[in-house]
């Protein structure tokens, strides 16, 4: 049997945090230092999985089968296709920056930090692997609590209320989501593997109530309109560090399960509701692009950004399109970047001014050039300018969106204007400007460990702006192969 | 040959990238070395591959596939045809001019390396932009001077005026790039591919079809799209709200990016696309219409101008108008003629506004200027060049093209064609008078610079004036010992102001003179289609014997009378009666006025765009998400289940005596029922 790189990528992480655990936290050093091994190694037993998939090949790859419970066949099956393999690597390079960013910052509990931080990792890492309902639905669940912790423990003076608006939202979405499990494992004749469930004939009345079931609890996570006020007050209060992963990795999990569950388990009540995601995800482009540019807390704008972004993920998804769909997933890997950076830069002024504020802004190009430039930069990727990843999906998911119905495309690219106004007037109003108080004259430029974060995830972000080709070649595959499954109706 | 074109943005690219990250090693010299170096090749390149592709060598192919998705493959590529060839001469020229022309105007900026960085990092996107061979790397090119254009307007970060200008120039250039992108979007949609020379291969089965969704005619749909995105960066009506703010900007950055070659981008691309807005009737006479508004409306707000540079804006607006006129009226190749002309003697009156603003210790008012040409004898005749080549005098270059212009528009039989007839010759008045009214204000007459600053300047310059006070005092040490707008001696400029703009009077004179061969010799070869009903320029084609002989009959013909009677009015009131201008201004207060508030489109976006947005966003914040979602539904919930504990909380007391009461009561009540049953 070759490696198995996918249990590698899950249960490395979560033994290291394990050991992190071990270390305690009256040995910051040791316990920050074995927390960014840890990091690393996960990050490099995740990067054979690009190297050796095979890009051509439709279905799962990297496939480990082991029985788990056997009495309900419920499975450790693992596998990953075009569609998430590239979010294993985005995790595990996510959870470097988030070990890097909290190397200095966090003095308390920094070993329960690290730890929490590396347990999700893996735990998330699980969800893109798993491919046995209830395996998924473990992980799914498991995951939310190293966030609760972390917002509730790490977090800022709201923190408890905010880590249980997170809690219970997203608890009560995956409850109907359970329901919805148990459901196709009776249907199936005693079956959790989703290979299994993507054949099973169903009716009309049936894959409607599992789609609307799935859409709660997928819909909180994204987040989409109207159940999406969880998420600025849970960034407002998570550590940066919190923020980062929330943003780059949570929200993802949502739009994910739309497609490993929703679309091609219940294919024609997604073509039946489309109308109704697509009008929310536009809801969600513009109603909170408005919203955003209103808001006085830098995090809470770039939160709001997130979920405006996110919007374009599951448009892309319900025009039915190649374009859409992998401009929704290119889309999904860039804020995986943008926004962790966003949130980083918000950070990296947070540590020295402890605000948030726009108000107490002004001016921070003329004490801090460095960081100005690598936050214009970011600013610019979240303005979608081309040549930064930020272009990529928003065009791709434009062009589908435009060739499924015109007023579609056209609501969808007001994101161009709305976009750059809310960033470029935040960024004008912190960054430009005279020297606003004597707080911002005192501000020091990014030091060593920062300028290497902010200049990893600015490669990232021009890299994939500039040759996003390979990929969307990973992606081809699978989406093809997606589309032409929800093609198919199963009445 | 194609490692050549490759290395004609590259070689920016990399003097960019030097300078900018690597400004502080290699000093200032180091970085206007290596950015004026990177240009310099770009220019030798761009003279090869415009000899060679006259000798009839095009070439299109890609780079390197930048993505592939849903059938649709996107490159980044080269077109090198006679289009092309010829706005990369025009960029890199004048790029190359602005380039040594910031050695001077910049020496004592902090910023020194920063804004060579920048200005060379323009040349490669504006490179990257003209170059293209699909509407991806056009959109790319496009976007990216945009976002150097926010940059360099900017420049002077801790200004008011100069980061206010640069938001709304990328706001209101993202407004045309939506329409922009909305014509890609359809033309991918229906195309099945976004590579210019398979597109224009389908132009014919596009313009048959209509829109599905909404019914429109497609090409029409398409073209009204991408001109959207063009009256974004070429600054027209009623997008052009960016273009005078954008003054705030470092003077060489004007000449380059907002009067030579960004705000032109507009007319290449549509130029470009002629075989797509051939096609279509609809959107050329919205085209003609829109350009008309401009050239007119906007040079009569000129008049009103007392900052030399903002002058020199509302010129380039009206300019800009002409040349789209010239779109509208099929003359593609007469816009890229006018845009290159006007490249060259905008240049000039741009940096020749520079030279006297230097001159004059950053003052830019003219009413604080005046009689500068003994003093400033270079910079005086250039501009003077300039001005007259501006106001289309025969046989400076801006006559050729604006008298074509003209005559084309005369001979375009598209709806909203006579419209545009007469608003261009009146603009042809107007332009006059305001070329001169420049010189004359500027250069001849009183000294007043020896006068004591006014105590009210009564114009909105007033505040642009306080923001470079505070710019030269507050982080410009360096010209502080230049003292404040008080009395003050002027001089010539140095060498490395003066040289450019000499070698660029030259082709604001004699560019003109190239009409045979540009015009009517073929020039273009396949590169600007025309459709066949559209005869105006083989008519003129006809008509056309000879640079003498088109000079000559200028000098018979109204336009040309127009612009002398404007150049005389301006003599008349501000070197014949000086005093007159202040007593019309009286008289006609409420046409100054609405001159002076420009039509009042800044108050109008400032309260009904801008207002308007930040009102929804915090009417859809406070009401939708915390009023209605938060407030009711989501705490509601909470509440509603917590009063439902307290409710069913009150039947739990633990006291059996209560238990025992409810449950008798129950009892009775039950046996009522039972009893009284029907």
């Amino acid at each position: 049997m070759s490696t198995p790189l996918l249990s590698l990528a899950i249960w490395v992480p979560i033994i290291g945090a394990l050991a992190v655990f071990a270390v305690g936290s009256e040995r910051r050093a040791a316990a920050r230092w074995l927390a960014l091994n840890v990091a690393l190694a996960g990050l490099a037993v995740t990067l054979p999985l690009l190297t050796n998939f095979d890009s051509a090949f439709v279905g799962f790859q990297f496939v480990e089968q082991l029985p788990w419970i056997p009495r309900f066949n419920i499975q450790y099956l693992l596998g990953v296709d075009g569609i998430s393999v590239l979010f294993l690597v985005l995790n595990s390079f996510i959870t470097v920056i988030v070990v890097l960013a909290g190397w200095e910052v966090i003095e308390e509990k920094t070993a329960q930090y690290m730890g929490a931080f590396l347990m999700m990792s893996g735990l998330m890492n699980g969800i893109f692997a798993s491919l046995d309902g209830v395996l998924f639905y473990v992980f799914f669940e498991a995951s939310l609590i190293p966030m609760y912790i972390i917002i509730g423990v790490w977090g800022g003076p709201n923190r408890v209320y905010a880590a249980f608006k997170f809690f219970l939202y997203t608890l009560l979405g995956s409850l109907l989501m359970l329901v919805s499990l148990i459901y196709l494992f009776l249907e199936s004749g005693g079956s959790f593997n989703l290979i299994d469930w993507y054949m099973l004939k169903l009716g009309m009345k049936p894959q409607i109530l599992l789609f609307l079931a799935f859409l709660v609890a997928f819909a909180v996570k994204v987040p989409m309109w109207p159940v999406h006020t969880w998420l600025p007050d849970a960034h407002v209060e998570a550590p940066t560090g919190g923020s980062v992963v929330l943003a780059a990795i949570m929200l993802k999990l949502g739009a994910y399960g739309f497609l490993r569950f929703s679309m091609p388990i219940a294919p024609d009540a997604s073509h039946t509701l489309a109308p109704l995601m697509i009008g929310l995800s536009l809801i969600a482009v513009i109603y909170i692009g408005f919203v955003a540019l209103v808001q006085a807390d830098m995090k809470k704008l770039i939160a709001y950004s997130s979920i405006s972004h996110m919007g374009f993920v599951t448009l892309g998804f319900f025009i039915f399109n190649q374009l859409g769909v992998e401009g929704a997933l290119v889309q999904m890997i860039s804020h995986g970047f943008i926004s962790a950076a966003m949130f980083l830069c918000v950070g990296v002024m947070y540590d020295r001014m402890h605000s948030r504020m726009i108000a107490d802004y002004g001016g921070v190009v003329n004490t801090m050039p460095k960081f100005a430039a690598f936050f214009l930069l970011f600013s610019m990727a979240n303005s979608g300018l081309p040549a930064t990843s930020g272009f990529v999906g928003e065009f791709m998911v434009v062009l589908g969106a435009i060739k499924a119905n015109f007023w579609v495309g056209f609501a969808a690219a007001t994101t161009l204007i709305l976009g750059a106004a809310y960033t470029l007037w935040m960024y004008k109003r912190v960054a430009f400007g005279a020297v606003a108080n004597h707080h911002v004259k005192e501000l020091t430029d990014i030091n060593n460990r920062e300028f290497l974060i902010l200049a990893l995830l600015a490669l990232c972000v021009l890299g994939m702006g500039i040759y996003p080709f390979p990929f969307t070649d990973v992606m081809h595959a699978s989406v093809d192969n997606l589309l032409k499954h929800v093609a198919v109706s199963k009445l | 040959m194609k490692s050549l074109y490759l290395i004609i943005p590259l070689a920016p690219l990399f003097g960019a990238i030097v300078a900018g990250l690597f400004g502080k090693a290699i000093g200032r010299a180091g970085a206007h070395w290596v950015t004026i170096l990177g240009v310099t090749v770009s220019l030798v390149c761009s003279v090869l591959v415009f000899q060679d592709v006259m000798a009839g060598n095009t070439f299109n192919g890609a780079v390197y596939t930048w993505l592939e998705s849903g059938g649709l493959k996107m490159e980044i590529g080269f077109l090198i045809d006679q289009l092309t060839a010829v706005m990369l001469i025009v960029v890199t020229f004048v790029s190359l001019m602005v380039h040594i022309y910031t050695i001077g105007y910049m020496a004592e900026d902090p910023g020194y390396q920063r804004f060579f960085a920048y200005i060379s990092l323009f040349t490669f996107s504006m490179l990257m932009l003209v170059m293209s061979n699909n509407f991806v790397q056009l959109f790319f090119g496009w976007e990216a001077v945009g976002l150097v254009s926010y940059l360099l307007i900017g420049f002077w970060y801790t200004r008011p005026t100069a980061i206010y200008a640069n938001l709304k120039a990328f706001l209101v250039n993202r407004v045309g790039d939506f329409g922009f992108l909305l014509g890609i979007g359809l033309v991918a949609a229906y195309a099945g591919s976004l590579d210019y020379a398979t597109v224009f291969g389908k132009s014919k089965e596009l313009a048959a079809m209509t829109e599905a969704v909404t019914g429109w005619p497609l090409i029409t749909a398409i073209c009204i799209g991408l001109f959207i995105g063009a009256m974004g960066k070429s600054a027209q009506f009623p997008l052009h709200v960016w273009l005078p703010d954008s003054m705030e900007g470092p003077t060489p950055i004007s000449a380059l990016i907002h009067a030579a070659t960004m705000v032109t981008a507009g007319i290449f691309m549509v130029s470009r696309m002629s075989p797509l807005f051939e096609l279509s009737e609809a959107a050329l006479s919205f085209v003609i219409v829109i350009g008309a508004i401009t050239a007119l409306f906007m040079a009569l707000i000129a008049i009103v101008q007392t900052d030399i540079k903002r002058v020199v804006a509302y010129s380039t607006l009206s300019q800009l108008g002409y040349m789209t006129v010239a779109l509208g009226a099929s003359a593609y190749s007469v816009a890229i003629f006018h845009l290159m002309t006007h490249a060259f003697f905008k240049a000039v009156l741009f940096l020749g506004a520079g030279s006297v603003i230097i001159a004059m210790h950053h003052e830019q008012d003219m009413r604080r200027m005046g009689g500068l040409r003994k003093y400033m004898p270079i910079t005086y005749l250039t501009v003077l060049i300039g001005a007259i080549a501006n106001a289309g005098l025969p046989p400076f270059a801006g006559f050729f093209s604006k008298d074509s212009i003209i005559e084309a528009v005369a001979l375009s039989h598209i709806p909203g064609a006579g419209f545009a007839y007469l608003a261009i010759l009146a603009g042809v008045f107007v332009g006059g008078f305001y070329s001169f009214r420049l010189v004359f204000f500027a250069f001849h007459g009183e000294e007043r610079f020896r006068q004591p600053a006014p105590e009210a300047h009564g114009h909105a310059a007033h505040d642009d004036h306080a923001a470079h006070d505070a710019h030269a005092h507050d982080d410009h040490a360096a010209h502080d010992d230049h003292g404040h707008h008080g009395p003050v001696e002027p001089h010539e400029s140095p060498k490395v102001v003066t040289v450019p703009l000499i070698l660029l009077a030259i082709p604001a004179v004699c560019a003109g003179w190239l009409i045979g061969p540009m015009l009517y010799g073929g020039w273009f070869g396949d590169a600007i289609f025309i459709a066949p009903e559209h005869h105006g320029m083989a008519h003129m084609k006809e008509e056309f014997h000879g640079v003498v002989a088109m000079v000559l009959h200028g000098l018979t013909s109204i336009p040309f009378w127009l612009a002398v009677s404007g150049a005389a009015t301006a003599y008349f009131l501000y070197i014949v009666r000086p005093e007159l201008p202040a007593v019309i201004k009286q008289k006609l207060a409420f046409p100054a006025m609405i001159l002076e508030k420009k039509y009042g489109f800044d108050e109008f976006n400032e309260w009904f765009f801008a207002g308007g947005a930040r009102g929804l966003g915090r009417g859809l914040w406070k009401g939708g998400d915390q009023t209605i979602i938060d407030g009711v539904m989501v705490n509601g919930s909470a509440k509603a289940v917590g009063w439902f504990a307290g409710v069913v909380r009150l039947f739990q007391s633990g006291h059996i005596y209560q238990y025992a009461f409810s449950m008798i009561i129950g009892v009775f009540v039950l046996l009522t029922l039972w009893f009284n049953r029907a």
